[in-house]
């Protein structure tokens, strides 16, 4: 009974989920919203258990036959996951206003099932549950990027992410028989005692295999290509929680893997080689892009790229900076409310202006106040400006690369910050310094939108002006304990 | 604990807050309330300045240090001396005559006066912070309310200049950053206090890292003062700029990156900075030289300020890196102190006249003539005497008068200068020969010669304008015949900041 008392929340969730289909049957077309709210109501209720149990800084204890990890890591990423549904949630109302679709309340309620998915990854300490939390996650992700059916592009954007998504599983399966074969178990502690022993060829070969289907999941460089076009295409909540909430839950599973099962040596130059492509690729690339959703996604290549530096730095650290485990946490609670909140703008300017091109963006200095600034506070914290919340997560980045011997890594960043600059600048000097046409009339954001962007906006201010007792929390979920 | 440096430091920003519940339409409240803003701020600084004991002009008074982000010893630590305070003071007296000289933009009032405030203090944070990381935050904060302003209010290639001027700052303030993070790691204790550092010396034991730490702040500091060849963003982002922008541009922003000099490498990272002194000084030469040159051969007088610029920073960093080779040598010891007084005046100076100087370029061009061609005018001195007595002295400033501000901060310069690196001096001084010639030519082409009919109908400057400028023209004059009082105070802060290399 101990075991099914420690995941409440999962079972709160799964239960949710069921709620929000039962309500969705019994709500006129017109008023789906009722779903959504339930939803954020319940996500809420949630939250508070995971925070109120005091799961943040519990004992780390192996539930489930040791398959299932009840510790602070694993809370921590429950509570991304929580917010992150939240904001989407929020985000999926704004967008589905005035939009004709017979779909609006199974989405709702997919976003739910999605956020369970999510926990169950990076809570998952056996390659099997590991393996179906994922397939889980994917599966519900690929119904919502094709959810718009009537939209060619989100059709596109569904079977696009199913077939990639598919050959990536595939292949970090094949992955996982390679350790499985080696050692025995499936158990990832369990994998850690028998592995050590063994030819560091042959773990990079399985490194490698298993990377292909976590580096899906982050969309890191090589394993990166289906980013643009289902960001594109999808949903813009859609891809706003592909952004934040899948990439989380991808590095929980990934630090998981790694930092248990695997001994650093086998990886820690290939991971670094993937932080440098990735920061590479994603921001050249997305100097070019004119879509404000594509220019998102090779920007999101980018970030899981500055965050891969977190993984391969593995000093410890007698204090909070230097450490990567906990630069990655930090950086992925900031990224969270930051690039909602850009989708977020992005979603109030395609429904009132229905475009998603950066070009069209000038003048909302102008004609969208509040969006515009918004924007700008989200731009300045994906660059790494301070006062704002990445600019703090970048600094623990960098410091954890320089202490554990990356400089390399750290100059590529900077440089590739710099570069960033660019293109994120791009869109602010769009809407602040070319002038709207004379008759442009002005866009108004509903009350929903200017929720959610103050919610956002707060929370990149907060986290980046007051982070101390972010890192507290931090610094205990950043232990991933040996059993 | 003393908060009167929050309190100067923080002003701005709650100005900045009450602007955002003004309405748009009242622009006559605006401008009061950044006015009264700056103008409060800027009397709070002078009483800071009066209260402030010169006898201990090397010691940092009004403390303030506070936890802030405990978990990662990072502190809220302000404190002022001989160095930051004068730099306090320039800063808060430009930002409210540029809001006094501003009175009259039309375009996007609100906006314009927050960005202005926003970037007081993020200006005066970086001269106040006394802790890494809250040194580095108000080093970017200040970049982005110039970038708007440059990019919103600015002339025609705004756009190209506000970005540049943001790229450029970027690549040298991440460079620092990791100069930053490599110091705090090799620190025997890690903290982000800059005193507590230089104290400990932690990169003294290690060549590699020292050099690589040198290069990060070097690059921060010599992309902003700006040297040779970081400079080119600076023509750009002066002339594309609105005036009161350039105004604090050439006056605080570039003082930023010769204060990172002074105030940070020199003591952190004494015997780096020594490897490198020759290379940056024949750097400072090259700036100094080749920025006269550039000027004179400019028929753009906003460009010719701009270049000036680049010139009068060479002398400061020829100064700055003549006593880091000096360093530790006891018998060069007063001439490095004399290279830093003259150094540190010279941050003043180049402050108070070059400020002046955008301000008298934007007068004329702003809202009368329209052009800025030197050779389009003639014979002003005829119609307009009040503005071409307050350029003649600005320019004669800028040149080095004896009896003005400028002269007593070059001689201080060339003069420790002298004794640490003879021939590189001699090469400086062709600078300031150039410089007269071309501030000589350019009065003489402006306000003297037959009257050009084009500007027969030019009015004078009026009320506002006079009072942007004659406080400015009096610091001139002052501190020209009086130089003691501020040179006694700068020297006791810099022997006091020598007295730490050991």
């Amino acid at each position: 009974m101990t075991d099914v008392s420690a995941i409440i929340p999962e079972l709160m969730l799964a239960a949710l989920g069921m709620v929000l289909l039962t309500v969705d049957l019994f709500t006129a077309p017109g008023r789906k919203r009722t779903v959504a709210w339930v939803g954020v109501v319940g996500l809420l209720v949630v939250l508070a258990r995971v925070l109120g149990a005091g799961m943040l800084t519990a004992p780390a204890r192996l539930v489930f036959s040791a398959t299932y990890a009840v510790d602070p890591f694993a809370a921590f990423f429950k509570v991304i996951a929580l917010l992150s549904g939240i904001l989407v949630l929020f985000a999926a109302m704004e967008f589905f206003r005035g939009r004709e679709t017979h779909y609006e309340g199974e989405v709702y309620s997919l976003i739910v099932f999605m956020v369970l998915g999510l926990v169950l990854m990076a809570a998952a300490a056996d390659l099997i549950l590991l393996f179906l939390a994922i397939e889980f996650v994917s599966l519900v992700s690929y119904v919502l990027a094709g959810s718009l059916k009537n939209d060619r592009k989100s059709n596109e954007a569904g079977v696009k992410y199913f077939f990639y998504g598919a050959a990536a599983t595939a292949v970090m399966l094949y992955g996982f028989t390679y350790l499985y074969g080696a050692a025995g178990t499936t158990n990832l502690y369990r994998l850690a005692e028998r592995l050590a022993s063994l030819n560091p060829g042959f773990l990079a070969l399985a490194a490698v295999l298993v990377l292909a289907g976590l580096g899906y999941k982050i969309s890191a460089v090589p394993f990166h290509q289906w980013t643009p076009d289902v960001y594109e295409g999808a949903p813009t909540p859609i891809t706003a929680f592909l952004s934040v909430g899948s990439k989380a839950a991808g590095f929980a599973a990934l630090l998981r893997v790694l930092y248990i099962a695997l001994p650093p040596a086998a990886w820690v130059t290939i991971v670094a080689g993937i932080a440098a492509v990735s920061m590479i690729l994603g921001n050249l690339v997305a100097l070019s892009e004119q879509n404000i959703k594509r220019m998102l996604a090779y920007s999101s290549i980018a970030h899981a790229g500055y965050m891969l530096i977190g993984v391969v730095a593995l000093a410890a650290s007698p204090t909070a900076v230097g450490q990567g485990v906990g630069a990655i946490l930090y950086y992925l609670l900031a990224y969270t409310f930051t690039n909602t909140g850009a989708f977020a703008v992005a979603i109030v300017i395609e429904r009132t202006l229905g475009s998603d091109a950066i070009p069209d963006y000038v003048g909302l200095s102008r004609r969208a106040p509040f969006s515009a600034f918004a924007m700008t506070v989200f731009m300045l914290s994906l660059t790494g400006i301070p006062p704002t919340a990445l600019f703090f997560g970048k600094f623990l980045l960098f410091g954890a690369a320089i202490n554990s011997g990356f400089l390399w890594l750290a100059v590529l960043g900077i440089l590739n910050t710099v570069v960033s600059l660019a293109y994120y600048f791009g869109v602010v000097r769009a809407m602040y310094q070319a002038p709207a046409g004379a008759d442009a009339p002005a866009l108004r954001e509903t009350p929903l939108a200017r929720l959610l962007l103050a919610v956002t906006i707060l929370g990149t201010l907060v986290i980046g002006i007051f982070p101390n007792q972010f890192i507290q929390v931090i610094s205990a979920a950043s232990v991933l304990g040996k059993f | 604990m003393n908060t009167l440096l929050s309190f100067i430091l923080w002003l701005p920003v709650i100005g900045a807050l009450v602007l955002l519940f003004v309405p748009r339409g009242r622009v006559e409240t605006i401008r009061a309330v950044a006015l009264i803003t700056t103008l409060f701020t800027f009397a709070v600084s002078v009483a800071a300045g009066l209260d402030f004991d010169r006898a201990r002009a090397g010691t940092m008074q009004f403390v303030e240090l506070r936890p802030w982000i405990p978990s990662v010893g990072i502190t809220y630590h302000l404190g002022a001396d001989g160095l930051s305070l004068p730099l306090v003071i320039l800063t808060t007296l430009l930002t409210m005559l540029c809001v006094i000289y501003s009175w009259r933009v039309e375009l996007r009032p609100k906006e314009y006066m927050i960005l202005f405030l926003l970037l007081e203090t993020g200006l005066l944070g970086v001269f106040l912070s006394l802790d890494f990381f809250l040194f580095y935050v108000f080093w970017e904060v200040s970049l982005v309310p110039m970038y708007f302003i440059i990019g919103i209010w600015g002339g025609a290639r705004r756009a190209y200049a506000a970005i540049k001027f943001f790229l450029y700052t970027l690549v040298g303030s991440l460079a620092m950053l990791l100069a930053i993070l490599l110091v705090y790691f090799n620190a025997p204790q890690r903290t982000f206090d800059i005193l507590a550092l230089i104290q400990q010396q932690p990169l003294a034991h290690s060549l590699v890292l020292a050099n690589l730490a040198f290069v990060g702040f070097f690059l921060g500091f010599a992309i902003k003062v700006p040297m040779f060849p970081f400079h080119t963003w600076l023509p750009d982002a002066h002339v594309e700029a609105p005036t009161a922008g350039s105004v604090l541009l050439a006056a605080v922003l570039l003082k930023l990156g010769t204060y990172g000099f002074v105030r940070i490498l020199l003591p952190l990272l004494p015997e780096a900075f020594g490897r490198f002194a020759y290379a940056v000084a024949v750097l400072a030469v090259i700036a100094a030289v080749y920025g006269a040159l550039v000027a004179m051969s400019q028929t753009d007088l906003k460009k010719l300020v701009a270049y000036s610029s680049v010139n009068h920073m060479g002398y400061v960093m020829l100064a700055v890196a003549a006593a880091a080779a000096a360093a530790g040598q006891k018998t060069l010891a007063n001439a490095a102190a004399t290279a830093l007084n003259g150094a540190t005046v010279q941050m003043l100076a180049h402050g108070v006249i070059t400020g002046a100087l955008f301000f008298l370029v934007g007068v004329i061009y702003d809202y009368r003539a329209h052009t800025r061609g030197v050779y389009d005018f003639g014979g002003l001195q005829a119609r307009l005497p009040v503005y071409s007595g307050i350029t003649t002295v600005a320019m004669l400033g800028s040149l080095g008068l004896p009896g003005l501000m400028g002269f007593v901060a070059e001689f201080l310069i060339f003069l420790g200068a002298f004794q640490i690196y003879p021939r590189l001096t001699v090469l400086a001084l062709v600078g300031v020969v150039i410089t007269v010639a071309y501030f000589l030519r350019v009065i003489y082409r402006i306000f003297w010669g037959p009257l050009n009919p084009r500007w027969a109908a030019l009015v004078d400057m009026d009320v506002r304008e006079q009072w942007a400028l004659y406080p400015l023209v009096a610091l001139m004059l002052f501190f020209g015949i009086f130089p003691r009082g501020l040179v006694d105070a700068v020297n006791l802060a810099m022997n006091a900041l020598l007295g730490l290399i050991r």
